[in-house]
């Protein structure tokens, strides 16, 4: 049993890296990823965001959504699965704003280098990608728990990665049109061909 | 005349003002190829050593030539076996010209094996130069840099590890995509976060699977098939070879990653000389002990790759040409000492899990070497970080 959650945790973090295989949540991607210590931070946050709202939200599928969930209340003929976009984003909205007060109080600093991005979590890609991963393929509770953990990793390993590089870009002396977004593109591309070395694991 | 008072006799043309100041680029390459370069630091200086980059540059792509060679001979060796096998008394394309004057396809005569091997070596060799510094000098001539000869060790090395039959136009197109992406919208050698050399050998990789794996491209004759011994281990098989004979290089496999042999004479060479870091070799060796000691302990009924025990990991596919050339470019590699043999570890422990776990690649050493370049940066910043810790700490 234990090695059927490792192979979820580790298909998640390295063979479907959110960000490096799907490219999911590019914007905070690319935007947060001038500094290690600030892109560390995202990631932690992101970690956390994606380790409690794809459970919660893999309940809220289980026992009020899905086709025949409200078995339990006497409606064994109702199919709320339409309003599962909804939710999980109300799901996600919440979780982000505690977490957003959290860093405000406790983290300042990490508080004002995220700036306009930590809310913004709200809307990235990779986090309602993985609640919808999870609903697709049918997770348990505690599969899901472990992959929004593994998912939250991986995207946190990439930008860390992504950071150090563009750390060391500094000194390079990109042609104009290039520097900036551009060079940051091609790195990307480059180091989602180093990943491509799990292409093909299944665990 | 001799060639130095011509070069400075045609040198007015390129320089500043000059009819031809577009190819100074060509110019300052070539000259400084043949001659010490004429222009000196003017105040004092921090050189400690008389192994400037051109040098350390010019001694690892000599010693790429001993592996290259040594596997030009092997590559000649079982494509006179294999037309022995299959009956041909003349190779089956352009090559014929030339060598069925000089040699007779003869799989026991030292000589022919050699020459019919240098006939698939340097047409491979000499295109992907061309291509290459065709790009470099234009990239120079446009950004105003000089041409660097970190392109002669990219060239050799990503020549190095093509399958001996690569189409000429695919390797041209390869080492193309790791100058110029690799390389040169970075700014040029030593402004690049990955290996270029391994950068282009990727792209062809997923580009052209069909020339760049599989059992039909490591011996070079036309519909003769030869798995590689991981290829074969992949399937349970054996790996249809002797320690021995893997070790000095007697295997199908990329042209110059065969014969660990002359790889470790060269590695000694490189880590004498301290062009290469020792502690990045090492660094991969102690990461393919663990992951294979690892492997070997959790076992498996149904993956035959489990049970590869590291002296054979360490003579197949290109771990030890990628651990002692491509591993230890010191753009892409860690910088710091004890983030050299962590970098190094990390490369040996991917090997082992790319090339065992996953049953996509059975050769590992290339994308092991770019998901550690990958994490260079980090590694170093985390050291950095670290040694400023415990000076702080120290008062």
């Amino acid at each position: 049993m234990l090695e059927h959650y490792l192979g979820i945790f580790v298909t998640a973090v390295f063979v479907e890296n959110m960000a490096l295989a799907f490219f999911l949540g590019m914007c905070t991607f690319i935007a947060i990823s001038k500094k290690i210590s600030t892109a560390f931070g995202l990631g932690v946050a992101v970690v956390v965001v994606l380790a409690i709202t794809v459970p919660v939200n893999n309940l809220i599928y289980n026992y009020l959504l899905k086709d025949g969930a409200l078995a339990w209340a006497g409606l064994p003929d109702v199919d709320l699965s339409f309003l599962s976009f909804l939710s999980y984003i109300g799901v996600i909205a919440a979780m982000v704003q505690i977490l957003e007060m959290f860093l405000d109080r406790f983290v300042p600093v990490l508080y004002n280098a995220l700036g306009v991005f930590l809310p913004l979590i709200t809307v990235n890609c990779a986090i309602l990608g993985a609640s919808l991963w999870m609903a697709e393929r049918d997770y348990t509770f505690v599969e899901s728990t472990v992959f929004g953990l593994g998912a939250g990793v991986g995207w946190a390993l990439a930008i860390t990665a992504l950071a150090g590089v563009r750390e060391k870009l500094k000194y390079s002396d990109v042609p104009e049109g290039l520097r900036g977004l551009g060079i940051t593109f091609i790195s990307v591309g480059l180091m989602s061909l180093c990943f491509m070395s799990f292409g093909g694991i299944d665990i | 005349m001799s060639i130095r008072s011509m070069m400075d006799s045609i040198a007015p043309h390129f320089e500043k003002g000059g009819k031809l100041e577009a190819l100074y680029p060509a110019f300052e390459a070539i000259d400084t190829a043949l001659y010490t370069p004429g222009h000196v630091t003017h105040r004092a200086s921090h050189v400690r050593d008389g192994l400037d980059l051109k040098r350390i540059m010019m001694t690892v792509w000599l010693c790429a030539f001993i592996p290259g060679l040594v596997g030009a001979y092997f590559v000649g060796l079982q494509a006179n076996q294999a037309m022995a096998e299959l009956g041909m008394t003349s190779a089956d394309n352009w090559r014929a010209i030339f060598l069925d004057v000089l040699i007779s396809y003869d799989a026991t005569s030292a000589w022919d094996n050699l020459v019919h091997g240098l006939a698939y070596f340097l047409p491979l060799y000499v295109v992907v130069f061309a291509a290459g510094i065709a790009f470099e000098i234009w990239f120079a001539s446009k950004r105003g840099h000089e041409v660097n000869e970190g392109f002669f060790v990219t060239s050799i090395l990503f020549t190095l590890t093509l399958p001996p039959g690569t189409p000429l136009w695919m390797a041209a197109l390869g080492i193309i995509f790791g100058v110029v992406i690799g390389k040169e919208v970075f700014g040029g050698t030593g402004k690049n976060f990955l290996n270029p050399a391994l950068t282009g050998r990727a792209f062809l990789y997923f580009a052209y699977p069909a020339q760049m794996s599989g059992d039909a491209v490591w011996v070079a004759v036309d519909g003769f098939t030869r798995a590689t011994s991981l290829g074969t281990a992949a399937l349970g098989e054996g790996y249809g070879v002797e320690w021995w004979d893997a070790f000095i290089g007697n295997i199908p496999g990329s042209l110059g990653e065969t014969s660990t042999l002359a790889i470790m004479i060269a590695a000694v060479i490189l880590m004498a000389s301290r062009i290469a870091s020792w502690r990045i070799i090492l660094g991969c060796v102690i990461g393919l002990f663990i992951g294979s000691a690892l492997f070997t302990l959790i076992g498996s009924d149904t993956n035959p790759m489990f049970a590869i025990p590291p002296e054979w990991h360490l003579v197949l596919g290109g771990f030890a040409f990628g651990a002692v050339f491509m591993a230890t470019d010191p753009v892409s590699a860690a910088m710091t000492n004890r983030g050299r043999l962590v970098y190094g570890i990390l490369i040996g422990l991917m090997c082992m899990l790319i090339r065992v776990v996953n049953p996509a690649f059975p050769e590992g050493m290339m994308l092991a070497i770019l998901f550690g370049n990958l994490f260079a940066p980090l590694i170093d910043h985390f050291v950095v970080q670290s040694n400023i810790k415990r000076r702080l700490a120290r008062g």
